[in-house]
């Protein structure tokens, strides 16, 4: 096992290292001088050359980008000359609140999808399935922030059971409590698209699985019906689900970027956006690297978690 | 092409999609000539008309902006900038995805990898990234969500295009000297076409949504021209005061991605032929049984397992097969009878519709009994049922590969079968687990009992099968073809195995196989089945002896002797009959070489022909069997 993470581990590297190519070459491609951006147009041509050798801009490309990389592996990813603090800390901070936004989200989606996908599998054609069926297509053509809008107007505004945004009360204590009752719609409005999503998938994995033979066996032992769905089907439905949570992770963190808009939630996907409209080039480089290789990471614990599930996989 | 439109026709939610699709691009396209406001002249003092008002149906906005023509305008854009979107994201990914998997190689292995890494983005990092690098603006915001999709389509295209460059015509393109350029064009390219209309047809209403998203959040069309989405993101500050403002564009965005999405999954079903086939409906947890089905009678009182008139079907669609059609059967306490016949004979399915296994739908009882000791089996409650297999009437089925479950080791497997009946302790079951895989000789058993099934041989799984099998002491075992998937060597072990296990516990076997050396060897007494009937039954030493039914004879002749080599072995010409057409009078007409005209008309009856022998045949290799 531990072999089997340590070999997951070094095939992420060249990944990580093509991540790392295709920002920088992404950002480099932006037209402009950034030291005039930073200096401004008022800036003497003298002090915008002495910016660059200092900002290291004078080399050529090549030589920036392992410039640029060294810094990165000692975690050193600039400065944000808008915020005048380092990116790794803004990003670090970010990071975190959308970390508890995106994880809950990511936890509700997984547990309702499978329990969605499972019922309606087991009721297939079903009063149970067809319901379902009708509440995943709603699900996964709303546009989550429209849908964060009008649980807004609805829950907090009409209702009052929820604040209606922000991460903490602006007076209070900032307890479990508070953080819940502020995560509460957010959680649940990124979670629906995503919860539609695994619901369909592990319908029909639940509904391939069903017509194995093994079931049959199952049932030719005297299996109660609800161990042939939970234990016997299920867990061999989890075999194709369990790749497309880790796909399903990646879109709850996009889909985090607009909810996060819409709730006021001080996420990353709120810096990213803040950073690209104030042109805070540096910010937008250091924040994506640093979640795209959080989710290459996150996607080799799917995988170990997928080799502990299925004792097939060679380890 | 007809038969895809009128499949899809006929599924009504994808018409409706494809309807409400269409009426909102036709809106979209009638646009400018229709009576509409100027969407971008503002008039304050009317800002936040509510809905339904005098010259404003939709209201107007916080600029007092007619609401309704700027939906309009406001769709149009957004449309016009997702399917251009999924336009440039599937030609570029097309042409990739078609140079990649064309040539292969070298080619394929770098644009592969470069492909990788770019989904191991979460998708909107990237397109975050690309507007960071080229500015915010609507044009920037379509690059940007064309480029993110763009290795969706190369990955799935290279895919397809794997599959057609080796078929023979390209390589008859390619040996009558075209250059790679004109049999992609001509070759490769029209065969992936409609993979990639579709591909793009799905991921259009994606494309709607993540441009709107990202003019949403301001990095898209930018003021005075909207879209859905910054109308959606203008709208968001007079969520509250002013609801109907996001109301309008937000609903809009529903209702055009639920019709995309619906004429989609219209698309993919149509497009699935196991939606046709049901091979995607779940099996219920027992067979269906007819409700106007008539049952059989008992006609032995001391029969442990008793089958009578038993009719089990298969409604597929418009056609009905009848796998089994009227089986009688007695299985005596201890005894081994085995049911033989060629695939397709209905053997199985008689095997399963006994406890009712038969995957139904499509599978369902129509007719006959099954009696357990006297009590009525077909049609009884599912709980009766389920305590009964396993516990009284126990299978082994044939692949022990498929028939295990691959994720559980077997001695949970085994531990299971144990404590679905029995309420014992996790360990006591255990030490049974060990003892059942002692008993059907499985070496080293404490160790073997944490294996996998795959990490076991064939003959040690069928042993587990027959282990789980004996865990509740069964009265009756149904062995289907327990050896077929088995080597050699290995099936005369099993049998043997099986053999010794019926004589120490005293349990009856119903064996059903294909192989009459099988049943010379386990056997009392053989029923030979054809197209869904038993045609012959005896004791296996007069059945072997004397066969009577001129199939029986045939079907013998089919089997190799060791040692023996000079007689000539005869496959029977033809194949059985298909079971939703089966002709009038004997089924095996068409194959018999004593064929007579009586043979086709009416039911041929299965009448004793001695105190032990039964035969299904107006005109019988023996008369009468000596008593």
């Amino acid at each position: 096992m531990g072999r089997y993470i340590l070999r997951r581990l070094l095939s992420a590297i060249p990944v990580l290292i093509g991540i790392s190519v295709i920002v920088f070459a992404i950002m480099a491609m932006i037209p402009g001088d950034p030291a005039t951006a930073i200096l401004g147009s008022y800036a003497t041509p003298e002090n915008v050359a002495e910016l660059n050798r200092d900002l290291g801009l004078d080399q050529p490309l090549v030589q920036r980008y392992f410039i640029w990389l060294g810094n990165l592996v000692q975690g050193d990813l600039g400065r944000s000359f808008n915020l005048n603090r380092p990116v790794l800390d803004e990003v670090l901070e970010r990071f975190n609140a959308t970390l508890i936004l995106a994880g809950t989200a990511f936890i509700l989606c997984s547990f309702l999808g499978i329990a969605a996908g499972v019922i309606s599998a087991a009721r297939q054609y079903g009063f149970a399935d067809k319901a379902i069926t009708f509440a995943v297509l709603l699900g996964i053509s709303i546009p989550s922030f429209f849908l964060g809008m009008m649980m807004i107007l609805i829950f907090a505004v009409n209702l009052r059971w929820f604040p209606v945004s922000g991460m903490w009360p602006i007076y209070g204590t900032r307890d479990i409590w508070a953080l819940i009752d502020h995560l509460t719609m957010p959680a649940l409005a990124l979670a629906v698209v995503a919860t539609g999503v695994i619901a369909r998938l592990s319908r029909s994995a639940m509904l391939e699985v069903l017509r194995q033979d093994f079931i049959r066996t199952a049932r030719a032992k005297g299996v109660r019906e609800r161990g042939i769905i939970w234990r016997h089907a299920l867990r061999a439905a989890m075999v194709s689900i369990i790749p497309v949570l880790g796909i399903q992770a990646g879109f709850v963190l996009s889909g985090a970027v607009y909810i996060e808009r819409v709730f006021q939630w001080p996420g990353i996907g709120q810096m990213l956006v803040d950073a690209i409209l104030r042109r805070d080039i540096l910010l937008v480089q250091g924040g994506v690297v640093f979640v795209a290789a959080c989710y290459v990471l996150f996607n080799i614990i799917v995988d170990v978690a997928q080799s502990l599930l299925d004792p097939r996989i060679k380890t | 092409m007809m038969a895809f439109l009128k499949l899809l026709a006929r599924n009504q939610l994808a018409l409706a999609g494809l309807i409400v699709m269409g009426l909102v691009v036709l809106l979209a396209v009638l646009t400018p000539i229709l009576p509409l406001a100027d969407p971008d002249v503002t008039n304050t003092p009317a800002r936040f008309t509510p809905p339904f008002s005098e010259g404003a149906i939709l209201g107007t906005d916080h600029l007092g902006r007619d609401l309704l023509s700027r939906l309009m305008w406001g769709t149009r854009l957004s449309l016009a900038v997702g399917f251009a979107a999924a336009f440039i994201a599937a030609t570029i990914g097309a042409a990739i995805g078609i140079i990649s998997g064309y040539y292969g190689g070298r080619t394929d292995n770098i644009i592969m990898r470069f492909v990788d890494v770019l989904m191991a983005f979460p998708y909107i990092l990237l397109a975050l990234a690309i507007v960071a690098a080229l500015g915010p603006g609507l044009m920037n915001a379509l690059i940007a969500v064309a480029a993110v999709n763009i290795p969706f389509f190369a990955r799935n295209i290279r895919g397809i295009t794997v599959g057609i460059a080796h078929k023979e015509f390209v390589d008859a393109a390619r040996l009558a000297g075209l250059s790679d350029a004109k049999i992609i064009l001509t070759e490769i390219l029209p065969n992936v076409l409609p993979v990639i209309v579709i591909a793009m047809s799905t991921t259009v209403g994606w494309m709607i949504l993540e441009t709107a998203g990202l003019s949403f959040l301001g990095l898209g069309s930018q003021p005075p021209q909207a879209d859905l989405g910054s109308m959606l993101g203008e709208a968001r500050s007079a969520l509250i005061t002013n609801p109907h403002t996001s109301l309008v564009p937000g609903v809009m965005i529903l209702i055009i991605v639920m019709a995309i999405n619906l004429l989609g999954d219209g698309v993919r079903d149509a497009l699935d032929p196991r939606l046709k086939s049901g091979a995607l409906s779940r099996p219920l947890p027992a067979t269906l049984v007819a409700r106007d089905r008539q049952t059989g009678e008992t006609a032995d009182g001391t029969a442990l397992l008793e089958l009578s008139q038993l009719e089990t079907q298969f409604h597929i669609g418009p056609r009905i097969y009848r796998a089994v059609g009227g089986v009688d059967l007695q299985i005596q306490p201890g005894e081994c009878l085995g049911l033989i016949g060629e695939s397709g004979s209905g053997k199985s399915v008689t095997a399963l519709s006994i406890m009712g296994l038969v995957a139904s739908p499509p599978g369902k009882i129509t007719g006959g009994s099954v009696y357990y000791r006297g009590e009525e089996l077909v049609g009884a409650p599912y709980e009766l049922l389920r305590s009964l297999r396993g516990r009284k009437v126990a299978y082994i089925f044939q692949d022990p590969l498929a028939t295990l479950h691959p994720l559980y080791t077997v001695g949970d497997q085994l531990i299971e079968a144990v404590r679905v009946h029995r309420k014992v302790p996790k360990a006591e079951a255990r030490a049974h687990a060990i003892e059942l895989l002692k008993s059907v000789r499985i070496p080293n058993a404490e160790d073997r009992v944490d294996n996998y099934p795959h990490e076991m041989s064939g003959g040690m799984r069928q042993r587990v099968g027959i282990a789980m099998a004996l865990a509740n002491d069964p009265d009756v075992i149904i062995a289907d073809e327990p050896t077929t998937a088995l080597d050699v060597t290995v099936q005369a072990q099993i049998l043997t195995l099986l053999d010794d296990l019926r004589r120490e516990r005293d349990v009856a076997i119903l064996f059903i196989t294909h192989d009459f050396g099988v049943v010379a060897q386990l056997c009392d007494r053989v029923a030979v089945m054809y197209a869904g009937r038993i045609v012959e039954q005896g004791t296996t030493d007069e059945i072997l002896a004397t066969p009577a039914h001129p199939y029986t004879r045939r079907l013998m002749a089919c089997v190799p002797e060791l040692g023996g080599g000079r007689r000539r072995l005869e496959a029977i010409p033809g194949l059985p009959p298909v079971v939703d057409k089966l002709p009038a009078g004997c089924a095996f007409a068409d194959r018999c070489d004593k064929v007579r005209a009586a043979c086709r008309e009416g039911n041929i009856t299965l009448d004793e022909i001695g105190a032990t022998r039964r035969v299904r045949c107006i005109a019988p290799e023996i008369e009468e069997v000596p008593a």
